[in-house]
């Protein structure tokens, strides 16, 4: 664990809205007990019917580190395993148009910012990397701000999720293990837990 | 001024303001299941960490296990692994499990309604974002990921920022052959697949009371369809004579204080909504999706959509579902030929729905060109449509009558569709290669819709047999 601050390196643009889970990795990449190499299936099945052009098999952005997306990335099941096979395809922020509430949560507690830009900015930021594929790119979470070469753009990110990253405190557990008697005291008033 | 159910069940199980800014949220029942949960119980491992609340947890298989042969070990290895990983953490850490033998296996949001576990005020995880279904009763339940499941079992509680609440109204009666599945299409087709985001979805109006509780079930099943992560109903009379009686329902001694205390937990009638959103229940009609996300439907007497008749900003996504689907646009979505039929998941595997589809299917066959599955949702769905005797007229029409599980809906399992094959079906994803098949195409529908559609070899609105009994 350590705070994050600021992910740097270069982009991967992947466009369209309403990108499922079931389509970043398909379920039967589930079916194991770890989350171990997930990233080598990352969009298998989008990979293989696009035969070579998806923007994941391109070897121009092979050593990306940012995806560029749209609206609604990420909806539909709740697997984990989908931030997980990015992170571990190497992608270490996400830029886009919007998220589904439920990746949005399962990303941050793997240290994997999820920002929010403008529709224009997304595509803009899109157009840049497409035409220039080694194009420097940044995500600043201090200064909300999504760069790419010269041009910056500004972004959103709800505030206790930004705090989250800047304080090391992203891996949510230890801060929910910190007032036991306090849970135990919540449990205790609810009726359904004594029995009305 | 009033509250909504929503607030007072957030106020009641909120622990404390985390330094974050997000609130620490006590979770009153959590769902296990095999196939989100193995890391999780690997990460308490690895972090010394135990489970206080073992007794407000419970586990079940449903995702992997095969609807034909269940003997163990299973032929798939990975699935036998995961399966015995399940046995094994649920024992390490003292989690009951209904597991596969047990009277009370079947799918997670199945069983915990029909065991009374779910129950009106609570707050209810689950690693599967389907647990919004759960909300039928007045729970506020929402889907999480793996690393969330570990902080639930480590600590019992999440932490989350509050949702605002929209309330969607619908007013009237539903027509004849008009399914709570319709309604939540509906809903998905006028409010968006991301219109949810940030809301829980309160449903209310006439035509939403006078739903059973399956009925309700499948409705708040779907929200997370529409990107709200939470969907519920008021609890009210429905609600509680479904509950009387059941295994983990309160006692009868406890009954009325309970009831009082369910009553006290529905939103006011001055509760302030952050949205509000009326349909009316007569104008929704069968509804089937042509595309590859479930606000992607038309009215079984409507058409596919040409990309021309949808705004600019929709129109990249609708030609990429046509060209998925195999549709060229504007043609009727009647008459699509479909390859199989499924009958079963969380959203329509109830026995509701199982009765549904026997009416239809009653002294009629499944064309011979179309492969037909009928799945309970659970092993007691199963019992209780087997002493009406549902199977015989499921197998007599030429539907494989299968065990208990999440079968078809998203191929974790022997069942799936085979390459570009059409499933008309009762599940709640049209994704691409959702059924199991990267190119295999799923068209959403009801229970009934999709017995017609299994009889008649395509799609057909169901009204057009019923009426030829008179039974409309």
């Amino acid at each position: 664990m350590s705070s994050i601050v600021r992910v740097a390196g270069t982009a991967l643009p992947l466009r369209g809205d309403d990108i499922d889970t079931d389509r970043i990795i398909p379920a039967r990449f589930l079916k194991a007990v770890t989350f171990e190499g997930l990233g080598a299936h990352a969009f298998e099945d989008d990979r293989r019917a696009l035969r070579g052009t998806h923007p994941f098999e391109r070897p121009e952005h092979a050593a990306a580190s940012i995806l560029l997306v749209n609206r609604n990335f990420g909806c539909g099941s709740s697997r984990e395993h989908a931030p997980q096979a990015l992170v571990r395809r190497g992608i270490r922020a996400i830029v886009g148009e919007g998220y589904s509430e439920i990746f949005f949560g399962n990303a941050v507690a793997l240290g994997l910012p999820c920002v929010t830009v403008a529709h224009g900015d997304a595509l803009a930021l899109q157009e840049i990397v497409e035409s220039a594929p080694g194009t420097p790119c940044s995500v600043d979470l201090e200064t909300l701000s999504v760069s790419a070469g010269e041009r910056t753009f500004a972004c959103s990110l709800p505030e206790a999720t930004r705090q989250a990253f800047l304080s090391d405190g992203w891996d949510g557990l230890n801060a929910l293990l910190q007032r036991p008697e306090e849970v135990r005291a919540v449990a205790e008033r609810l009726p359904y837990v004594t029995g009305f | 001024m009033g509250r909504t159910l929503f607030s007072k069940v957030w106020d009641s199980h909120a622990v404390r303001r985390l330094p974050t800014g997000q609130t620490q949220l006590f979770v009153g029942l959590h769902l296990v299941h095999e196939v989100t949960s193995p890391q999780a119980f690997d990460m308490l491992r690895l972090r010394g960490l135990g489970v206080p609340f073992p007794e407000r947890t419970v586990a079940t298989v449903d995702h992997i296990v095969p609807t034909d042969a269940q003997e163990r070990p299973f032929a798939d290895p990975m699935a036998e692994e995961m399966l015995s990983a399940l046995e094994r953490n649920c024992r390490d850490f003292g989690i009951p499990l209904h597991g596969l033998g047990s009277e009370a296996q079947g799918i997670v949001h199945v069983i915990g309604p029909e065991l009374g576990l779910t129950q009106p005020g609570m707050t209810i995880a689950c690693g599967d974002s389907h647990t919004s279904t759960h909300g039928a009763f007045g729970a506020v339940a929402l889907g999480i990921g793996t690393s969330q499941v570990r902080d639930v079992l480590a600590s019992q509680c999440l932490a989350l920022e509050p949702l605002k609440v929209r309330r969607v109204a619908v007013e009237g009666r539903l027509r004849p052959g008009v399914t709570a599945k319709d309604v939540a299409l509906e809903v998905l087709r006028r409010l968006g697949v991301k219109g949810g985001a940030g809301y829980a979805y309160e449903y209310g109006g006439s035509a939403v009371r006078a739903l059973s509780m399956d009925e309700r079930m499948t409705l708040c099943n779907m929200a997370i369809e529409g990107g709200a992560r939470v969907g519920y109903v008021n609890p009210d009379e429905t609600t509680f004579a479904y509950l009387s009686g059941r295994r983990f329902a309160p006692s009868v001694a406890a009954w009325d204080r309970a009831v009082a205390w369910w009553r006290s937990i529905a939103s006011d009638p001055d509760a302030p909504y952050d949205d509000d959103v009326v349909l009316a229940a007569a104008e929704v009609e069968p509804n089937v999706t042509w595309g590859i996300n479930p606000g992607q439907s038309t009215a079984v007497g409507g058409r596919v959509p040409r990309p021309v008749d949808v705004p600019a900003e929709e129109r990249a996504g609708v030609e990429e579902a046509l060209a998925y689907m195999g549709f060229s646009g504007g043609e009727p979505i009647a008459g699509t030929r479909i390859d199989v039929a499924f009958i079963g998941s969380c959203t329509n595997g109830r026995l509701s729905d199982l009765r549904a589809a026997a009416d239809v299917l009653r002294g009629r066959r499944v064309a011979p060109h179309v492969r037909a599955l009928a799945v309970p949702g659970s092993v007691a769905v199963k019992a209780a449509a087997e002493r009406e005797g549902l199977d015989e007229v499921f197998r007599a029409a030429g539907f494989e009558w299968r065990h208990a599980g999440c079968s078809m809906c998203l191929a974790m399992n022997p069942d799936r569709l085979e390459g570009r094959q059409v499933c008309a079906s009762t599940s709640n994803r049209n994704f691409k290669g959702r059924q199991g098949s990267p190119t295999g195409r799923t068209l959403l529908m009801s229970p009934a819709m999709v017995a017609a559609a299994a009889v008649e070899g395509a799609v057909v609105d169901v009204r057009t047999l019923l009426s030829t009994e008179g039974q409309v």
